[in-house]
C-alpha cells in the first residue's frame, strides 16, 4: 500500500473525527482522487473498531432489545412479507435470474461501459453520484419486489449458467449460477480464478441447491490479480488446491 | 451451501438482505450478535447507561431503516457498528450534530467480529496491545477516541507537540492493527 506519507498522519485524525479547517477540506480533496488513501482511511476505521473492543464487557438491559424491536415493530417495511419458508432460500435463484437478466445488456454495453469507468476514475466530484448509481443497482438486482424472468431461445430445455463478476483492484468476486447438474456424493464443484499467468487460484468450493442455483460471495483472492477466465471443476467436498479434469464450465473475460 | 458462505461476514450480509425485506427477526439475531459491543463503546463514551442506550437505539434503527447503508463488499457488520456507534456517541458527548453520513462509512478490518469466541480472542489481543503500548500514547490514543478531542486540545491538554500527538495517535491504531497481521 503506497499512502501519501504527508497525508498518513491527518488520516488518522480525520478517521476519529478530529480533523477541522483546511487541514479537512485538503485531505478530502486528495481522498476523492487516491484510492490507496481511501484504502488507508478504511483501514484506520478498521483500527478503530478493534479499539471498540476494548470497551467490551457492560451488556445493554433487556428492556433495550425490547425497546426496539418495538420501535422496529412500528416501522414496518412496505411490501413486507412474512413466509413461512426460510427467507434466503429464493436468494440465489432470485439474484441469478436477475443477472441473466441484465447479463445480455452488460455484454453489449461492456466496451462503452470500460470507457465510463475509466472516464469516472478520473472524475472525482461525479464519485458521489455514480455510488448511489451503483446502490440503485444492487437495490434491484435484491429488491424483493422485482420481476425476474429468464428468457431463453423458445423449447430450449435449461441449461446450466454460471456468471462471475470480478473486481480486480478490490479482489471482489461474485458467482451465481443456476441449473447445475447434481453432484455426486462427497463432491463440489469448485470455481477457479485463471489468471493471465500463473496456476489457477481457488475461488470458492459450493454445492448447488435442490434447483441447481448457487452463489460464492467474495471468497479469499490474493490482492489485484489479473484474471483471464473462471472455470468450473467437480472436487472433493473439501476443495483441492489445483483443478482436477475435466473443467465442466468455463468462460473467458471479453 | 459453501465453506466460504459459513463464515460470520456472509451471514451477516444474509442478515442485512433479509433485514432490506423487512423480516423482523434477522433484525432480531443482529441486535443479539452486536448489541453489547456497540452498548458498550457508547457507555464508554458518554459514562451514563441511559444515554449508551439511546445510542444503541439510534444505530439499530438506523441500520432498520436503511440497511443499504451497510457496503458489505468493505468490511464486516461488527466492526461497522461499532465505529458508527462510537461516532454516534462522540456526537452526543460533543453536543454536535451527526457529521457523516452513515453510507459513506466504510470499514475494512481483520477478525471476524460474528462469533462470541472470534470476539473474545480479539478483545483480548486488543487489551494486550493496549496494555503494552506505551502509557502517553495510549492515553492519547483514549482521548482521541473516547473522549472525542481533538489532537489540539489533546496538545492544549498535556502540554505536549502536536506534532507529538499526531504521530502517537497514528503509531497507536497502527499497534492495533498489527496484532492481527500473521
Amino acid at each position: 500500500m503506497s499512502v501519501h506519507e504527508q497525508f498518513a498522519e491527518d488520516l488518522a485524525l480525520y478517521a476519529l473525527g478530529g480533523l477541522q479547517g483546511d487541514e479537512r477540506v485538503a485531505l478530502e480533496k486528495h481522498l476523492a482522487e487516491c484510492s490507496a488513501c481511501r484504502r488507508e482511511l478504511e483501514q484506520l476505521r478498521g483500527d478503530m473498531a478493534l479499539m471498540a473492543l476494548s470497551a467490551a464487557g457492560p451488556t445493554p438491559p433487556q428492556r433495550a432489545r425490547q425497546r426496539l424491536m418495538d420501535a422496529v415493530a412500528r416501522e414496518p417495511r412496505a411490501g413486507t412479507v412474512r413466509t413461512r419458508r426460510a427467507w434466503w432460500a429464493p436468494l440465489p435463484w432470485l439474484a441469478t435470474a436477475a443477472l441473466a437478466l441484465v447479463a445480455g445488456w452488460f455484454w453489449r454495453q461492456s466496451d462503452q461501459l470500460a470507457q465510463r469507468v475509466a472516464e469516472l476514475e478520473n472524475e472525482s466530484s461525479g464519485q458521489q453520484v455514480q455510488l448511489q448509481r451503483a446502490r440503485d443497482v444492487v437495490e434491484t438486482l435484491t429488491a424483493t419486489d422485482a420481476m425476474r424472468v429468464t428468457l431463453v431461445a423458445a423449447k430450449t430445455p435449461p441449461q446450466p449458467q454460471g456468471k462471475a463478476i470480478y473486481v480486480r483492484n478490490r479482489s471482489s468476486l461474485i458467482f451465481l449460477a443456476s441449473n447445475l447438474p447434481a453432484l455426486p456424493p462427497q463432491k463440489a464443484y469448485e470455481l477457479w480464478l485463471i489468471p493471465a499467468s500463473g496456476a489457477p487460484i481457488p475461488a470458492g468450493v459450493f454445492k448447488p441447491d435442490a434447483q441447481g442455483s448457487a452463489t460464492v460471495i467474495n471468497p479469499p483472492l490474493p490482492a489485484g490479480v489479473e484474471a483471464k477466465t473462471f472455470a468450473i471443476t467437480v472436487e472433493p467436498e473439501q476443495g483441492s488446491l489445483m483443478p482436477t479434469m475435466p473443467i465442466v464450465m468455463v468462460g473467458a473475460g471479453g | 451451501m459453501s465453506s466460504i458462505e459459513s463464515k460470520g461476514v456472509s451471514a451477516d450480509l444474509s442478515l442485512v438482505l433479509a433485514i432490506r425485506s423487512g423480516d423482523t427477526n434477522a433484525m432480531t439475531l443482529l441486535y443479539d450478535r452486536y448489541s453489547s459491543i456497540v452498548y458498550a463503546v457508547a457507555l464508554r463514551v458518554l459514562g451514563d447507561t441511559g444515554a449508551a442506550e439511546d445510542v444503541l437505539q439510534e444505530v439499530f434503527l438506523q441500520l432498520w431503516r436503511n440497511p443499504g447503508a451497510f457496503d458489505s463488499s468493505r468490511g464486516n457488520l461488527g466492526a461497522w457498528l461499532a465505529v458508527i456507534a462510537r461516532n454516534r456517541a462522540i456526537d452526543g458527548l460533543r453536543k454536535r450534530r451527526p457529521e457523516t453520513d452513515i453510507a459513506d462509512v466504510a470499514v475494512s478490518v481483520e477478525p471476524d467480529m460474528a462469533g462470541d469466541a472470534e470476539r473474545a480472542r480479539a478483545m483480548e489481543k486488543v487489551r494486550g496491545a493496549l496494555g503494552t503500548m506505551p502509557a502517553a500514547q495510549r492515553t492519547a490514543l483514549e482521548m482521541a477516541y473516547f473522549e472525542g478531542l481533538t489532537h489540539i486540545e489533546i496538545a492544549a491538554k498535556t502540554g505536549e507537540p502536536l506534532g507529538t500527538i499526531k504521530t502517537r495517535i497514528r503509531t497507536g491504531l497502527l499497534a492495533l492493527r498489527k496484532t492481527f497481521v500473521a
